[in-house]
C-alpha cells in the first residue's frame, strides 16, 4: 500500500477521529486528530490487523506561541510488518490536557515526561507524569518560544534576562539558605 | 544500615533483610557517564527503581531554534559522540528533504561509508567495555588498539578525532585525501582478523558467559513496546533494519545481512553488535569498491552550499561576499516540516524538522535512541539481582550525552 493509498484508507476508515488529512510537502502521510481522542485511536491503529502500527517512535511537543491553539503533540509510528509509517497530530490550547497513551504502546511513559518537562503539556492518566531531565523545583518550561534561551536571571545564572515579577517572587524563598 | 532479622524456625522461607534502598551513580565507572539509578532492594534482589537522568541535558533541542541550519551540524556531532558521522547523516538528510535536494553520488557512498566506520566505533568500544563491566579488563584495552585506526582514519579524512563535522547539507566538506583508501583497505584487512581475536577472548570466557547469558531476557513483544530499536530489538528476535526496509542514501545497492537473534539477553545483544562489526566492514569494502572515483562530492547549488573550488572565492569580490553570507546568515529552506530517521548504531536516530521558511528551524526534534531504550531498563530490572543491572546497562548502551540531549 503506497502513501496515498493509506491515507485514503485511513480516512474513509477512521472519519470520526480525523479533523484533517494534512498535506505535509515531505510526502509522509499526517492526519490530525481529534485530541481527545488520540489514545482510543492509537489503540485502533494499532489493533487493526490490516495496518498493525506497533511501534511508536516519537512523541514531539511543539509551541506555536503567539498563535491560539498553542501547542502540537507530534506522534510518528511505524508499523513493523507493513512498514507504513505515520504522523498524527494533536491541536491543544493552554490549560488542556491529552490523553495518554502510555496504555498502547509502553515506551510512550519517558517522550511524554518530556513533553511535559519543556512543554507543559499534562497527558492525563500518565502512570508517574514527572520531570524528566530537569530537577523538580524548577520553574517554567524552557522550550516555550516566551522562555528566553538563557533562562531568568538568579544567582547561579547571572547572563540571564530579568525574571518576571511573579517568577521573582516565587523563587526567593529556596534560595534564601544558599546565599552569600 | 540493614538490620539483620535472626534466622529461626518461625521465619522460614520469609525475607531475612528489611528493605534497603540503593543509590549508583551519577558518578559510578559502570554507568557509561552520568547515569544515577535509585534502586529499592530486598537483599540483592531489586523491587523497584528509578532512573534519574538530565545530568548531562545541554538542550539541544532549544538550542537548535536559535541556529542556523549549517551551524546545528556539530550540535548533533555532541550527541552520541562515539559515532558523530551517523548523527550528522540523519539531520543533514532531513534537512536535505526539506529542501528537495539530493547529494552527489560519491559523496553519498563516502557517508554511508563514514556512518559504517562510526558504526564499528561504536560497537566496538561498547563490546569491549561490558566485559570490562563484568570484570575482564582485558577487551577494552584491546579495542581501544583497533578504535585508535578508526580515530586515525577519522583524523585523514575530516581533520578531528571525535567531532568531525563532516556532512555537510547537500553533500560533504571536503573529499577524501589521497591514499586514504589504501588505509580503508587496510583497516578492513586487519579488522576481520581481530573481530576473532575478541571473539576467542571473551566468548570462552566462563564468567562473562555466566554473567550475562539468561540475564535480563527482553521479548520480541516486549521490545517493541518498549520501542527499541538497532541492535537491542534485533536480539531479540525482530528482524527491522532502517537501512534494509526503508533504505535512505545508497544503501539499496549494497549487499549485507540483517543480524537477528533470537534469545534477547545480554549474551545476545552483546554477540549481536560483533557480528554487525563484521557486516560494516564488508558495507566498507563495498563502497570502496562501488564508489565513483571522482566526482563532486557537493551538490552545485550556490544558495546553500559552498563552491567545491575555493580559487574563485580568492579571486572574484562577489564570490568572496558570497561565501560570507553564506556562512554568516545561513540559507533559507522552505516552510514545512519532515521525520527522517536512519540507523545509528545505536538505533532508530531520527529528526523531526520544522521549518518556517528561515534561516533557522522553527523546532527540531531529536529521537535519541539511547533515550528511549534506556527506557526498559525499569521493567526488567524489578526482576532481578543489583550484579544484574551492571550487565544488562552494559548490554543496552546507553551514551548518556545522548540520552540526556
Amino acid at each position: 500500500m503506497s502513501d496515498s493509498a493509506l491515507l485514503s484508507t485511513l480516512k474513509a476508515a477512521y472519519a470520526d477521529y480525523i479533523v484533517t488529512g494534512a498535506d505535509t510537502n515531505d510526502g509522509f502521510p499526517c492526519l490530525e486528530i481529534q485530541h481527545d481522542n488520540i489514545a482510543t485511536f492509537c489503540a485502533e491503529l494499532k489493533q487493526d490487523s490490516t495496518l498493525q502500527f506497533d511501534f511508536l517512535s516519537d512523541i514531539c511537543g511543539v509551541d506555536y506561541y503567539p498563535q491560539a491553539p498553542r501547542f502540537e503533540v507530534v506522534y510518528h509510528i511505524y508499523s513493523i510488518p507493513f512498514k507504513y509509517r505515520l504522523r498524527l497530530k494533536c491541536k491543544l490550547a493552554e490549560g488542556e490536557s491529552i490523553p495518554t497513551v502510555t496504555s498502547v504502546w509502553n515506551t510512550a511513559n519517558w517522550h511524554e515526561r518530556e513533553a511535559f518537562d519543556m512543554y507543559g503539556i499534562v497527558f492525563s492518566g500518565h502512570p508517574d507524569l514527572r520531570r524528566i531531565y530537569l530537577w523538580d523545583g524548577f520553574e517554567g518550561y524552557p522550550q516555550r518560544k516566551d522562555f528566553p534561551l538563557r533562562g531568568y536571571r538568579d544567582e547561579y545564572n547571572p547572563f540571564g534576562e530579568e525574571p518576571p515579577a511573579t517568577a521573582t517572587d516565587q523563587g526567593k524563598n529556596d534560595d534564601e539558605g544558599w546565599s552569600r | 544500615m540493614t538490620e539483620m532479622i535472626p534466622l529461626d524456625s518461625s521465619n522460614e522461607g520469609e525475607t531475612l533483610t528489611n528493605e534497603v534502598l540503593l543509590n549508583l551513580g551519577p558518578q559510578h565507572p559502570s554507568s557509561h557517564g552520568v547515569l544515577r539509578l535509585l534502586m529499592q532492594m530486598e537483599g540483592e534482589r531489586i523491587t523497584n527503581m528509578d532512573v534519574i537522568i538530565g545530568y548531562l541535558h545541554r538542550g539541544t533541542e532549544k538550542l537548535c531554534e536559535s541556529f542556523t541550519y549549517t551551524q546545528i551540524i556539530p550540535l548533533t556531532d555532541r550527541l552520541d559522540y562515539l559515532c558523530q558521522p551517523s548523527n550528522n547523516l540523519a539531520y543533514v538528510l532531513a534537512v536535505e528533504k526539506l529542501l528537495d535536494v539530493e547529494a552527489p553520488e560519491r559523496a553519498q557512498y563516502i557517508r554511508v561509508m563514514m556512518a559504517e566506520l562510526s558504526r564499528i566505533s561504536g560497537h566496538l568500544l561498547i563490546s569491549g567495555a561490558l566485559p570490562m563491566d563484568l570484570g575482564a579488563m582485558t577487551t577494552l584495552l584491546y579495542v581501544m588498539r583497533e578504535r585508535e585506526m578508526i580515530m586515525d582514519l577519522l583524523e585523514m579524512a575530516t581533520g578531528a578525532r571525535m567531532h568531525s563535522s563532516y556532512c555537510r547539507v547537500g553533500g560533504i566538506r571536503e573529499d577524501l585525501p589521497t591514499g586514504f583508501t589504501e588505509r580503508m583497505h587496510e583497516f578492513c584487512h586487519i579488522f576481520r582478523q581481530r573481530i576473532v581475536d575478541y571473539e576467542t577472548l571473551v566468548e570462552k570466557n566462563r564468567i562473562f558467559l555466566k554473567r550475562t547469558k539468561d540475564v535480563g531476557v527482553i521479548t520480541a513483544a516486549e521490545a517493541i513496546d518498549w520501542g527499541l530499536s538497532g541492535p537491542c530489538l534485533r536480539a531479540s528476535g525482530v528482524d527491522w533494519d532502517i537501512r534494509r526496509d526503508n533504505p535512505y542514501e545508497i544503501y539499496d545497492r549494497l549487499q549485507f545481512e540483517v543480524i537477528v537473534r533470537e534469545g534477547g539477553d545480554c549474551y545476545d545483544r552483546w554477540k549481536c553488535r560483533m557480528d554487525e562489526m563484521r557486516e560494516s566492514v564488508t558495507i566498507i569494502e563495498q563502497c570502496l569498491a562501488l564508489m565513483p572515483r571522482d566526482g563532486p562530492v557537493i551538490v552545485d547549488i550556490p544558495q546553500i552550499a559552498f563552491p567545491g573550488d575555493k580559487e574563485e572565492v580568492q579571486t572574484s569580490m562577489e564570490s568572496l561576499i558570497h561565501q560570507f553570507q553564506l556562512s554568516a546568515y545561513g540559507f533559507k529552506v522552505p516552510a514545512g516540516e519532515t521525520y527522517v530517521s536512519i540507523e545509528a548504531p545505536k538505533g532508530e536516530l531520527g529528526f523531526y524538522i520544522i521549518s518556517d521558511g528561515t534561516e533557522k528551524p522553527f523546532r527540531v526534534g531529536i529521537r535519541a535512541p539511547s533515550f528511549v531504550n534506556l527506557q526498559i531498563l525499569l521493567p526488567i530490572a524489578k526482576r532481578c539481582y543489583l550484579a544484574d543491572v551492571i550487565a544488562i546497562v552494559g548490554s543496552l548502551d546507553p551514551v548518556m550525552k545522548e540520552v540526556d540531549k
